[in-house]
């Protein structure tokens, strides 16, 4: 089959590697129908996560038909399903506990020892990210072996188009939750710091939880018109003091809540971002939280820092006194996926999620490695990339004429 | 003042002509007026002269930069030497200090204080722990398995199925209902046997067994099952202990069972945990654009 595999830091390819096949009796097999690219693997492309390693298939939102199952599956042939990023076994203390993405079983003992090591327990599997979430095959791809299959994949009913329920693998859920964790309440201000796909997920879903007014905060002008089209103040930190401008929006008290949609590479040209930038690329850090840090000052006295946005080592610079005097609730973690699947799709067939208006670029996976190109330089133009195996080999278009959605 | 101007106009003066003077002698002595026989002479004395005064120059320009190096180094030694004299102090300070606290930190003669199992104990505490032996490893690790005590207890007693989560062993046979003879994989695609027998058995509690004496390593385990709190399943400790045997076999087997046994204990436990709790041991066997690798192979 054909798949994106990650050689290196900027560099990956479309590939001819083999088929995946049944494995434990609870997988299935699923023929991928669309992928899409998220923004956590341009942390990947930047080579910003450790343990991947070279031929790794990339991809961990898709969805797709049932062509295989396992004799412990519980999934039909034909049936399409949507398949969550994180894999959880269903069975562990956290999954009965619907902390479903700290999953103590998905994680192979091979691969857990890494990230023990590094953070005190091992983290839950998840697909085609590295080697320290298990090491799974990802989604950009022609196939995918699906482990758990009775718990993971969420069957789709008919009359629903593959864009509109795709983001249900990650995005869509992880930005709910990043709102769900900001405890929302009548009258809140909630602040939204990245309006990728996930911010602008928190920023709907946000409203959805009755917050008051959000306001998003981000560089880039087509993605801070896509937060505007759904109801969000916008901030160009370029045009603005981003604390200056939130304290007065909001009275002198500051946003409720902040959340974090940005994770661990930060854009900005302030000094600590320097820093942190120069510190990566000598690996003496990880991050580049300079968002978060931001975050922190700007929220209220009391009020809840909610991050999904990804991290994934050491910090310094941390603002723990503001965070501490200022008596301020963190709430963090990759998204428990099955526990926000099911209620996200009826919103969805309700109409009350838009979960169309941002895709910029529908390509075959052949294009794949282009894709990841114009993803990572160009986020303005590109807001969000769906790949689709069965689409069409490219036609010889320059560039110029290439499809762009304008947003709206 | 006016004196003083006079002055360094005579000094201006007597300089102007001195240089008059000097260039017109340079001109008298051009190279036109260096005869032959002058040439000759001077290549000779410059051969005679051989080595020693030139060599001797030389070394004298050399040993001025070294005495001015010398003299710069003797300049800054007294500021070294009292950063060095502070360093030694602050050092001598800090290890004052440490061994005062190491005093205060010694746990003393008495028995143990800390509710922890033997495997965590360290330094001290791990020499006074009645059960360690010296040139053995004890390593330990505790997982909660989300099911009942007994059905874990079950599947344990019945050790034929070890290879199923147990990285190292490749089969084991019952030879009666206490004793079983394993066989464990060593480097380079050798093989191990070891007799065990069963020496304590609790149903649904514990489980104990020791190689008999005629197996070719040492080795001990004991396996426990206790409730959790209510609701969260049974914590399940596995504790062994190694003792390589001599000759180039044990080292071999040393490495293996020796070089991270806590790692081998932990995984060990952790694909029986989720054997027991999914049914399966998690595998991350998929496709990658590695040749050496296939579709149905786990990838470490």
């Amino acid at each position: 089959m054909r798949a994106l595999t990650w050689h290196g830091r900027h560099d990956v390819r479309v590939d001819t590697v083999p088929d995946p096949e049944i494995v434990n009796p609870r997988d299935a097999i699923i023929k991928v129908t669309s992928t899409a690219i998220c923004g956590s693997d341009l942390h990947l492309y930047d080579a910003y996560i450790p343990t991947l390693r070279a031929g790794d298939v990339l991809g961990h939102e898709f969805m797709g038909e049932v062509v295989e199952v396992g004799s412990k599956s519980t999934l039909k042939k034909g049936q399409r399903v949507v398949v969550p990023f994180t894999i959880s076994c269903g069975n562990c203390f956290f999954c009965e506990k619907q902390q479903y993405s700290a999953c103590d079983n998905s994680n192979p003992a091979e691969t857990s020892d890494a990230s023990e090591t590094l953070m005190g327990h091992p983290m839950g599997a998840a697909f085609g990210y590295a080697h320290l979430t298990g090491g799974y095959a990802g989604g950009q791809a022609e196939y995918v072996r699906v482990p758990y299959s009775d718990v993971g994949p969420l069957v789709i009913p008919d009359g629903l188009e593959d864009d509109q329920v795709l983001f249900l693998s990650d995005i869509l859920p992880t930005g709910y939750q990043g709102a769900f964790n900001a405890d929302i309440e009548p009258g809140d201000t909630v602040a939204v710091w990245g309006c990728g796909p996930v911010g602008l997920f928190a920023i709907q879903s946000a409203f959805l939880l009755g917050a008051h007014r959000v306001i998003a905060i981000d560089h880039y002008p087509s993605r801070l018109q896509l937060a505007k089209s759904k109801g969000a103040d916008i901030l160009d930190y370029r045009e603005v003091d981003v604390l200056e401008a939130l304290k007065e929006m909001t009275g002198g008290i500051g946003p409720d809540a902040v959340i974090d949609c940005v994770g661990m590479e930060s854009h900005g040209l302030a000094i600590d971002n320097l820093v942190d930038t120069v510190k990566a690329h000598t690996f003496l850090g990880t991050e580049r939280p300079h968002a978060l840090r931001q975050m922190i000052i700007a929220c209220r006295k009391g009020g809840r820092v909610s991050i999904p946005g990804v991290y994934g080592g050491f910090v310094d610079k941390f603002p723990l006194g503001a965070l501490m005097e200022k008596g301020l609730q963190v709430k963090s973690g990759q998204t428990h996926m099955q526990k926000w699947m099911k209620p996200l799709l009826e919103h969805i067939q309700k109409g009350e999620l838009d979960t169309t208006w941002f895709i910029s670029h529908r390509e075959p996976l052949e294009k794949a490695a282009e894709m990841y190109r114009h993803w990572h330089d160009e986020q303005n133009t590109y807001t969000k990339i769906v790949l689709k195996p069965e689409m069409a080999k490219p036609r010889e278009t320059p560039a110029a004429t290439a499809r762009v959605n304008e947003p709206a | 003042m006016a004196k003083n101007i006079q002055d360094n106009e005579e000094r201006d003066q007597a300089v102007v002509k001195n240089n008059r003077r000097e260039v017109e002698r340079a001109s008298e002595q051009g190279p036109a007026e260096i005869h032959d026989g002058e040439l000759e002479e001077r290549a000779r004395q410059a051969l005679n002269s051989d080595s020693e005064p030139r060599a001797g120059r030389r070394s004298a320009r050399r040993a001025q930069p070294q005495a001015r190096a010398r003299k710069q180094r003797s300049d800054g030694g007294s500021g070294r030497a009292l950063i060095g004299i502070g360093l030694g102090l602050a050092t001598a300070g800090a290890a004052a200090f440490f061994f005062a606290k190491s005093r205060e930190d010694d746990i003393g003669d008495g028995p143990l204080l800390s509710d922890a199992p033997d495997h965590v104990l360290r330094g001290k505490a791990l020499q006074k722990a009645r059960n360690t032996e010296a040139g053995t490893a004890l390593v330990g690790r505790t997982v909660t398995i989300n099911k009942p005590k007994q059905e874990l207890y079950q599947v344990w007693r019945d050790f034929t199925r070890f290879p199923e989560f147990m990285d190292n062993v490749r089969e084991i046979t019952k030879v009666d209902e206490q004793r079983s003879e394993w066989t464990i994989e060593a480097p380079m695609g050798a093989t191990v046997k070891v007799k065990t027998r069963i020496v304590e058995d609790v149903p649904g509690t514990t489980i104990a067994w020791v190689s008999e004496e005629d197996s070719q390593i040492e080795t001990a385990g004991r396996v426990e099952f206790a409730d959790a709190p209510p609701g969260r399943g049974t914590y399940v400790r596995l504790v062994m202990r190694y003792t390589p045997p001599a000759g180039t076999l044990g080292r071999m087997v040393a490495k293996v069972m020796q070089r991270e046994p806590q790692v081998q204990a932990r995984r060990d436990l952790n694909r029986f945990k989720s054997l027991m709790e999914t049914g399966e041991v998690a595998v991350n066997a998929s496709p990658s654009g590695r040749k050496s690798e296939r579709p149905t192979q786990a990838r470490v």
